[in-house]
């Protein structure tokens, strides 16, 4: 759940500015609020999640009221709403892919990280969960990882090992 | 070999570059368009194409376009739905991200015959990857002046953008996901008015599937007669399927409409087989939201006349013994898969997608998904079956979108072809948890019914 009285103090770097400009051009001029959720990932991807005190300056920037940026950063699942590993790994569980077995690379996670499902490595580094359908159902099991969401398809337990050790050394 | 229209360059080195994919004939469509068509001529085009919605629903595009209100002094828009979600389904993915020049010639065509002078690509947020390719791609296209102002020198302007949804397969569904692109809530909008004729932003507005655009490009360069030859009936031209599960060769197949649902899953230039050679149990033909069939009813009707991969053939039978091409997301199950087990991931997958807006949608995703969790974990009572029946009734056709329905549809088709394995799971709480229930009859061939004269 959202809590709006966390306040993690945030600075919008000009380049994120500029990006945030070149974003708002692309709507009629009295609909820059469709830039919402382009603006929401943006500030993700600097931050790695969306604090409240990041979405009330993305209202003030978009001139409109904190809860319409409230309501949709709870409403849409990719925005995290606490703080995740540096690399937050997201592994699909619907259908298609359990068949092929994604079941288990989860299970594989939770032993090889040692955290449970939404919890951050102790070194900061991991965090997983589980997320519905990511539309490469015929390439499953398949993971992505945020911000940058490069994917990972055909996982095997070992696949996932290597994946984790590459990352660590990175 | 059957035709290709959109992927037939697909294996060839840089077909996502401008430069190849122009050496390959791209962009011909544009040329054709803008200079030697008018708009309404493009759109009779498309209508004589018999092309129909690629997204799932099947509705004939000419048609769509024709809807679109054209008042004075008002914009339009057309706005591709790259929302990518049912589960089953990634041909979109697949196009977007190895021949993004496919869609964005299908987007210029299609702006030029609705009028509209700016589009967005909608495209799921989670689709980061071919975010960054589609923009690479229309950065590309303008440069060479196929976007923008003043476009070959006809005086059209159009600007492209791509725009991330959030993480809401909610947003498949045309309202919802304009709503998203107005910066809310994905919550669909009750119709009517349909976005023709208020849609994004209050303007008239055309939605459209990836596919569905991008098979504009070869109805314009070789006539909507020609595409209309391709397929059976009203059926016309190709179609992506996405292919799943445990099949040899799972992967992005272009079918002309009308092939036989038995050469699609066993010949080598398609599926290739079930893996690990076992045998099929069951299948769901068009994404998970289509009513899932056992292996028998997915070959033939239940006269025993082969099934075949088009609209008609596969909803035959209506959902007593068929069920429905979709988004042409093709998920084969073999004998190992327990149904209960998918029919409550899916359920799961339901309540997780409900927006939320309508009670029996909200409520009975919810109540559907922890009695199918009781079944499935070995804690289910007779009388549930009949429960979960009753629950989904209560949901089809009570929500203002369609998602309330593809939520109760799997659920009934399951317990009304696989009742049988429902009711070993709660027979056996036990041995349900360590076994499967097996193919049973699910496979059993379907005779062919001897034609009887009527006296």
């Amino acid at each position: 759940m959202l809590k709006v009285e966390e306040q993690t103090p945030v600075v919008f770097s000009s380049e994120l500015l500029a990006k945030f400009d070149e974003v708002k051009s692309r709507y009629p001029e009295d609909k820059s609020k469709s830039a919402l959720l382009p603006l929401l990932h943006l500030v993700q991807a600097e931050f790695l999640w969306v604090p409240t005190s990041a979405m009330d300056k993305v209202a003030e920037y978009l001139n409109i009221q904190p809860i319409e940026v409230y309501e949709v950063a709870t409403f849409y699942t990719m925005y995290f709403l606490k703080p995740q590993g540096k690399y937050a790994l997201e592994v699909c569980r619907t259908g298609p892919c359990c068949l092929v077995g994604a079941e288990k690379i989860l299970s594989h996670l939770e032993n090889k990280l040692g955290v449970k499902e939404g919890e951050v490595t102790a070194d900061g580094l991991f965090s997983f969960r589980g997320v519905e359908c990511l539309a490469a159902c015929g390439f499953g099991p398949v993971l992505q990882i945020s911000p940058e969401y490069t994917f990972y398809e055909n996982l095997t337990e070992a696949s996932v090992d290597k994946l984790i050790e590459d990352l660590k050394n990175k | 070999m059957s035709r290709k229209l959109l992927l037939e360059h697909i294996n060839v080195p840089g077909i996502n570059t401008l430069e190849v994919y122009r050496q390959k004939g791209g962009y011909r469509a544009v040329e054709k368009a803008l200079k030697t068509l008018t708009p309404e001529e493009i759109v009779e085009e498309v209508k004589k194409s018999g092309l129909r919605g690629r997204g799932g629903a099947g509705f004939p595009t000419g048609m769509k376009w024709s809807f679109l209100a054209k008042p004075e002094g008002v914009a339009r828009y057309l706005v591709c739905n790259a929302d990518e979600s049912e589960p089953g389904t990634f041909k979109d993915r697949y196009l977007m991200t190895y021949i993004p020049h496919a869609l964005i010639e299908g987007m210029i065509v299609s702006s030029f015959a609705l009028g509209a002078k700016v589009s967005y690509i909608y495209v799921r947020g989670e689709m980061m990857p071919q975010i960054r390719i589609l923009e690479k791609a229309i950065a590309e296209a303008k440069a060479a002046g196929w976007l923008g102002k003043n476009i070959l020198g006809t005086g059209y302007d159009l600007e492209l953008y791509v725009q991330p949804g959030g993480g809401a397969y909610i947003c498949g569904e045309e309202t919802a996901l304009l709503e998203s692109l107005e910066g809310k809530r994905g919550n669909p909008r009750i119709k009517p008015p349909f976005p023709a004729i208020a849609g994004l932003y209050g303007c008239p507005t055309v939605v459209n599937n990836v596919e569905s655009i991008a098979a504009v490009v070869p109805i314009i360069n070789d006539g909507g007669d020609e595409y209309a030859k391709i397929g059976i009936g009203r059926s016309t031209g190709t179609k992506l399927i996405s292919a799943s599960g445990n099949l040899v060769k799972p992967g992005v197949y272009e079918i002309e409409l009308g092939l036989p649902v038995e050469e699609f899953i066993y010949s080598d230039e398609y599926c290739g087989g079930i893996a690990n050679g076992k045998r099929l149990k069951a299948t769901v033909a068009g994404g998970s939201s289509v009513p899932i069939l056992p292996a028998n009813l997915t070959l033939k009707y239940a006269n025993g006349e082969p099934r075949l991969m088009s609209y008609e053939s596969l909803s035959e039978g209506g959902f007593a013994t068929g069920t429905m091409m979709g988004s042409g997301g093709f998920i084969a199950f073999d004998e190992d898969q327990c149904i209960v087990r998918n029919t409550w991931n899916f359920a799961r997958f339901y309540h997780h997608e409900s927006c939320g807006q309508c009670s029996p949608c909200r409520e009975g995703t919810g109540w559907m998904e922890k009695v199918l969790h009781k079944i499935e974990h070995g804690h289910g009572k007779m009388e549930d079956v009949d429960l979960l029946w009753d629950i989904q009734r209560k949901i089809e056709g009570n929500t203002i979108c369609p998602l309330g329905d593809a939520a109760a549809w799997p659920v009934a088709s399951a317990i009304r072809h696989f009742r049988d394995e429902f009711e070993w799971h709660i027979k056996e709480p036990v041995k349900s948890q360590s076994q499967n229930y097996g193919i049973a009859n699910y496979a059993t061939p379907i005779e062919k019914t001897p034609v009887t004269e009527e006296k």
